[in-house]
């Protein structure tokens, strides 16, 4: 009996390190179609030159890193006020059988497939920014509105998870001193549940910046650098989604050379996550 | 006086932000359900795409669809529930099981166009396995792999542990108690990870797209290459075929993830009483 016990730890034990070794195949295929590329055309050149023409043998990356990181930070930065109001007023203002109605409602938002995002994008914030910014509606700034919109109920859901974490006696603290309730939302709230807002405004981040079909839809996919909010560009992401249909050759391997960065970007996006989690557990005893 | 001003003009910025994130939930369900629902019929939804999606109707799609995802999931539930079990009933926290887990989040972190990077060049080019049902659905089941990990681990760990207690003084091994007690009890929120990705499976556009192809005909054996619903939404709208079936189509979409949400939702409501 306890020979078929151990068995049967040992299998599910070597079942737990598929996820392992899945990211390992991902990373090793991911690498060996892009690295070499990235080598050829030299990692400096492949990063920092801003010509992209695979017809002529040309990789430069450099338009669609910037045009990645400026849609990501704008969409963030329109996303997480929103957000992180709709979280706070759920859990320190509303009614909690209102907030339990509401709370399911956002999260459906999640759930909507990116290229419902990517259609409502065309369809109406286009025409929107056609008519109140010029150009032709498709461009960096309907982008990030579109994500900015796709990574609200990640904000929201993890954030109001973290300020209803916090202890209920530190508030009750704050405002047996005569604190108002923003005071106490301000000082005492918001600062205890930090790690946890900080978590949310990660995983948002990687989300924004791993979004492909809604991006693609709406940025327009120009292969210059942006020089306003409303010129067309395109990220890594709808850059690869965009050619790797037809590529071949080295035109493929650059576009893995892409996915490389990306991933790159993401890995260590997921490690800085885990030194803050790793952090908050260390010092969990110490408030 | 200027302190309660300062109050109520706060909760009055906090209550707009949350309005705000509302009105375009209900905005959105509301401007492609009410533009598509008058193009879908039963005949829309019971034809085949003809002439590149410009007429016709999504029957094949549909399908095309629902086998991949169903396919998808049961590649991953084996996988998923055994790793949950691992990790909640048979390993303490060690530097193991830190190191199991770097690996799910990790996972879970990478996104989907890059899931479509490696299901294209490992199982498409390497493994020779072409665009097909079988590319597609094995890429896609990589991708739920960490949600089911995650939502079967928080079904068992909730498993409360006095009922393996009385299992055990019942006489019954570890095996049997996961068999008869862990399992059953936690099947309610195993089912509902299981419901959430197929959701994700129905959404998902990046992965699929270059691992299980863009053909509209009606798939016949896993090998064949089949066009998903999202795609096809997608390249409707993009190459500007047929607003109305773009409509219609996107309208089905929705729909689907939305139900398939509910019924995850239900579950959950459903059994915690």
């Amino acid at each position: 009996m306890n020979f078929k016990e151990s068995w049967i730890k040992s299998f599910l034990g070597g079942i737990s390190f598929s996820s392992l070794i899945i990211l390992s195949l991902i990373t090793f295929f991911i690498l060996k179609e892009g690295i070499q590329i990235i080598f050829k055309v030299g990692v400096a050149k492949f990063i920092f030159s801003a010509e992209w023409a695979p017809l002529e043998n040309k990789f430069g990356i450099l338009p669609m890193l910037i045009s990645t990181c400026i849609v990501t930070l704008l969409a963030v930065l329109l996303s997480l006020p929103i957000g992180l109001g709709t979280a706070i007023f759920l859990n320190e203002f509303a009614n909690p059988k209102i907030s339990t109605v509401i709370k399911p409602i956002i999260e459906l938002l999640a759930a909507i497939p990116s290229v419902i995002y990517g259609f409502i994008g065309i369809q109406i914030i286009s025409n929107l920014i056609r008519k109140y910014f010029g150009g032709s509606g498709l461009c960096v700034l309907n982008a990030a509105i579109v994500l900015s919109i796709m990574i609200l109920p990640m904000l929201v859901s993890i954030s109001s998870d973290a300020l209803r974490n916090v202890p209920y006696q530190y508030k009750e603290a704050s405002y047996a001193m005569g604190a108002t309730k923003w005071q106490t939302i301000y000082h005492i709230t918001l600062p205890a549940a930090r790690s946890g807002i900080l978590t949310a405004l990660i995983l948002a981040t990687g989300r924004a910046l791993g979004e492909t079909m809604a991006v693609l839809m709406v940025i327009g996919n120009s292969t210059q650098i942006p020089k306003t909010l409303i010129s067309p560009a395109r990220t890594l992401t709808s850059g690869i989604a965009l050619e790797l249909g037809y590529a071949i050759g080295d035109h493929r391997r650059a576009l893995f050379g892409c996915g490389v960065v990306l991933f790159a970007l993401i890995m260590c996006l997921t490690l800085t996550l885990n030194l803050i989690l790793r952090r908050k557990e260390k010092t969990k005893y110490l408030f | 006086m200027l302190q309660k001003l300062t109050e109520k003009i706060i909760k009055t910025l906090f209550l707009l932000s949350t309005l705000c994130v509302i009105s375009i939930s209900f905005f959105l369900l509301f401007y492609v359900i009410s533009n598509g629902i008058r193009f879908i019929s039963l005949k829309f939804i019971f034809t085949n795409p003809q002439n590149m999606g410009l007429s016709g109707g999504i029957f094949s799609i549909l399908v095309g669809t629902m086998v991949i995802s169903i396919l998808s999931v049961f590649i991953s539930v084996p996988l998923g529930i055994s790793t949950a079990l691992f990790l909640v009933e048979y390993s303490k926290e060690t530097t193991l099981t830190r190191i199991i887990r770097f690996g799910i989040e990790s996972l879970a972190a990478i996104p989907s166009i890059i899931y479509g990077l490696f299901g294209f060049i490992f199982f498409v080019i390497y493994l020779r396995l072409g665009w097909s049902i079988l590319s597609g659905s094995l890429t896609l089941s990589l991708m739920i792999l960490p949600l089911i990990i995650r939502t079967s681990e928080e079904a068992i760990k909730a498993v409360p542990y006095r009922w393996r207690i009385v299992s055990y003084s019942l006489g019954a091994n570890k095996i049997q108690t996961i068999w008869k007690v862990v399992l059953p009890s936690a099947a309610p929120g195993i089912l509902t990870g299981i419901v959430l990705s197929l959701g994700r499976c129905v959404a998902e556009s990046a992965a699929v797209i270059f691992t299980a192809g863009v053909a509209t005909k009606m798939p016949t054996s896993a090998f064949d290459s089949i066009r998903t619903m999202a795609v096809h939404f997608y390249i409707l709208v993009r190459e500007g075929i047929s607003t109305n079936n773009a409509f219609a189509t996107g309208c089905v979409l929705l729909t689907l993830t939305l139900l398939i949400n509910a019924i995850s939702y239900l579950i959950v409501y459903r059994f915690r009483k």
